[in-house]
């Protein structure tokens, strides 16, 4: 009987106790960022050091400079586990401490918070990801996805594509296939793809590979039976290095196999070892630490011992990812505040004028030590996305280099869709179209 | 003493047969029904969106299958599947048919997820026991794959997620961006009370006495006069119908937009452990098990936060998943008839409280 007491007890406990949990929070006078991470999970290879870029770079504005103008920087972290379910929960969880904006880092998510977050005039900023229709601020005027979408980052890599090739013309024909996680995320980028494919005529074919990523024998199989030209994949993690790994396991040409920003990563490429050579990813900002801001957060963050990760792991792809957007969340924050002139956090609705009128220039990248290391961002009304440009990094065994131009994307093609694509989902959602001369 | 009966005569029969025959039990659920109902009066957002609302969408899934496993004895692996139909058949009915009640798009729903339960349902004649499980997890895998592949579930969405669009009953915003939580948490709590109470009907009468034959041994079931098939599939039906519900609530009361991957196996597990842990063939033990695996995980995070200890979110994730996991066998161990069973020990000891003999 005494278990049975014990158990009754322990379950009396978590019902009596739980209603206190949500009440412990106050709205404070700091800026206050939740922290959608993932850290655990078939997607902690990717999640980690995302967190660990973010975290760092604002430790390092708190430690530096003490905060945004003064303000000091909060943030928690919530472990979603890349699920939905758990990333709602998180969400609201979070909520009641009054955040500014929430960087939900799965596109499911993304989609999941679109509706919510307008209602509750929190910014979603999805950097490079979620729902590329959201690129239209006049339908969208709470999210944020630039530097560049999906289907802008799909126009470039086949750019680049074509000039590898030797021109758009000798697209003609090639055999392109593209490997995606069968999710909201992965599927993102086939309307563009299919629209290319339409214009440029080569033939694409659309490869799904379902969650978590570790079972790819079927989607290779086929990649050899179609013996494609080109692959350029959608992934994410741990599905990345186990294509990685059947890709050279098949003996395809690496140098022709082209991951976009979220499947080339260091932990995408090392466990395939001497196999991946030759892989390539599209970025939007360069890997490695040769620039003044990681130089700024081994002084102010590692050596004073509040690094959220390890030294050595710096520099990666997706950590770097990770100082851009913390960066750029902390860029627009500063533009709200600096436009309010207020001491204290700014507003939900100054957040998203700060975000909205963005204007990251080179100067500006110089003064904040990522001269080189990212592009200068300019958003609007309209345009949520500031139509970035791309670049493409290649493993060469050992790290990650550069080895093309910023890439153009195709805005004449890819702009007209978004537009399309956002007054669909915008009336879904049962928006109205904002007039962007009346803004200000 | 407090819960003595002694004194309450029965002098009809339907007061021998009432779901509540003792006084203080009817009393007892009479107040809580109305403070479930006047819930969001005192407790926020949060509380609503995240914790409450799952629950009672939780709970109703773990009805259904409990008809299904606990009380006709048909294990089955397809209720994030059964789910899906109910959540994508909603979708495309209020799409198609937007002035259409949502209540009623969600009883639809269900009887289209009844339709599919049915289907596969056929099979539990010719196989049973972890056989059939088999069988249900391929209905679970040809199902989700069905709304990956078909683009026509989802409007043609090329991101292949379905959305709640904003829907009204009675000139009330009830799904959508802008449905306020205390609508929603309505809406789902008056659909768990009315669903709990058809189901506890349904098993005390002929249908439940047929299931539970079945269950116990079908030979002898059939020897009596009982019909296998139609018994089985009936459950099979009924099952999936309150699945489908609960899956359109899912997407409609609770995520406002999902993908296939929300109803994966790990729901169906989920939903499962709810059923085992709350108590097999238990309408309460369904509630019980659905407030454990929605309550106890939450708990668990807000612990360290609680006490003060910052922990990294992954040892956090990692500590909770261990400790969930813990619960589950520790539960099994002391008490494997499910929490519903020590609700009834509680009340045997109350019953005889403070004179225990």
């Amino acid at each position: 009987m005494r278990p049975r007491i014990a158990t009754i007890g322990l379950l009396t406990l978590v019902l009596a106790t739980g209603p206190l949990i949500a009440a412990a929070h106050a709205q404070s006078k700091d800026v206050f960022i939740p922290l959608l991470v993932y850290r655990t999970g078939p997607y902690a290879p990717s999640g980690i050091p995302i967190a660990n870029g973010f975290v760092d770079y604002f430790t390092l504005l708190n430690e530096r400079d003490g905060g945004i103008n003064g303000v000091k920087l909060v943030w928690e972290e919530c472990e979603t586990q890349y699920d939905t379910k758990q990333g709602v929960e998180c969400y609201e969880r979070l909520k009641a401490r009054g955040p500014l904006l929430v960087n939900p880092y799965s596109t499911a998510i993304t989609y999941s918070l679109i509706p919510k977050a307008s209602v509750d005039k929190v910014v979603v900023f999805s950097m490079g990801y979620g729902m590329s229709a959201t690129s239209d601020g006049r339908w969208f005027p709470w999210v944020f996805n630039f530097p560049t979408n999906y289907w802008t980052q799909a126009s470039a890599v086949i750019r680049y594509i074509a000039s590898q090739e030797g021109g758009l013309e000798k697209l003609k024909g090639k055999k392109i296939v593209h490997i995606y996680h069968n999710s909201a995320y992965g599927k993102e980028a086939n309307p563009a793809l299919e629209e290319l494919a339409r214009k440029y005529p080569f033939e694409l074919t659309l490869l799904a590979v379902d969650h978590p990523g570790q079972e790819q024998k079927a989607t290779w199989l086929q990649v050899r039976r179609i013996n494609p030209d080109w692959i350029f994949m959608s992934g994410w993690g741990v599905m990345n290095q186990v294509a990685i790994k059947e890709a050279a396991a098949v003996g395809f040409k690496m140098d022709h196999f082209i991951g976009n920003w979220w499947s080339a990563n260091d932990s995408d490429v090392v466990p395939a070892g001497d196999g991946a050579k030759g892989y390539k990813g599209a970025t939007f900002h360069a890997p490695g630490t040769n620039f003044k801001v990681h130089a700024e957060i081994v002084k102010h963050v590692y050596d004073k011992g509040k690094g959220s990760g390890r030294k050595e792991e710096m520099g990666a792809p997706l950590y770097n990812r990770g100082v851009v957007n913390a960066m750029l969340s902390a860029e627009a924050i500063r533009t709200a505040m600096t436009k309010s002139g207020a001491k204290t956090a700014p507003t939900g609705e100054q957040v998203r004028w700060g975000f909205e009128n963005l204007a990251l220039t080179d100067k500006r990248l110089e003064e904040l030590g990522m001269k080189g290391f990212t592009h200068p961002i300019k958003t609007s009304c309209e345009d949520h996305e500031g139509n970035g440009p791309v670049l493409i990094q290649q493993w060469d065994g050992k790290k990650w280099n550069i080895v093309s131009d910023w890439v153009a994307p195709m805005r004449d093609i890819v702009r007209p869709k978004i537009e399309a694509a956002a007054m669909e989902e915008g009336k879904k959602q049962g928006y109205t179209q904002r007039d962007c001369s009346k803004e200000k | 003493m407090i819960y003595r009966e002694a004194g309450q005569f029965k002098t009809s029969y339907a007061a021998d047969q009432a779901i509540f025959p003792i006084a203080q039990d009817r009393v007892l659920a009479v107040c809580f029904l109305a403070a479930a109902f006047l819930v969001p009066v005192a407790a926020s957002e949060y509380w609503l969106q995240a914790v409450l609302i799952p629950f009672l969408i939780y709970a109703l899934a773990a009805l259904g299958l409990n008809l299904l496993t606990g009380y006709a004895g048909q294990l089955s692996l397809g209720t994030g599947g059964f789910m899906a139909v109910g959540a994508y058949s909603a979708f495309k009915l209020t799409t198609t048919f937007p002035a259409v009640n949502v209540l009623v798009v969600f009883v639809l729903a269900g009887l289209a997820a009844a339709a599919v339960g049915l289907l596969f349902g056929i099979p539990s004649l010719r196989i049973k026991g972890f056989y059939l499980a088999v069988a249900t997890l391929a209905a679970q895998f040809f199902l989700i794959w069905l709304f990956n592949r078909v683009g026509w579930f989802v409007n043609y969405a090329p991101s292949g997620t379905i959305s709640a669009p904003p829907r009204t009953v009675l000139g009330v915003m009830t799904t959508g961006p802008h449905a306020t939580a205390a609508v929603r948490y309505w809406v789902a709590l008056g659909l768990a009370v009315l669903f709990a109470l058809i189901a506890k009907n349904l098993v005390r009468g002929r249908v439940g006495r047929s299931w539970m034959a079945i269950r116990d041994r079908d030979i002898a079931a059939e020897i009596i006069g009982i019909r296998p098939l139609p018994t089985k599939l009936l459950a099979f039906g009924v099952s999936s119908f309150y699945c489908g519900v609960a899956g359109a609530e899912f997407v409609f009361l609770y995520l406002g937009t999902a993908e296939t991957l929300a109803f994966d196996i790990t729901l169906s597990f989920l939903v499962l452990f709810a059923v085992i842990i709350g108590g097999l063939g238990s309408i309460l033990g369904s509630f019980l098990g659905a407030g454990f695996i929605v309550l106890v995980p939450i708990f668990l995070t807000n612990i360290p936060h609680l006490l003060g200890v910052p922990l990294p979110v992954a040892i956090q994730k990692e500590i909770e998943l261990m400790v969930f996991g813990a619960l589950i066998i520790f539960f099994l161990i002391v008490e494997p008839q499910g929490l519903a069973r020590l609700w009834q020990i509680t009340k045997e000891k109350l019953r005889l409280w403070p004179f225990p003999h």
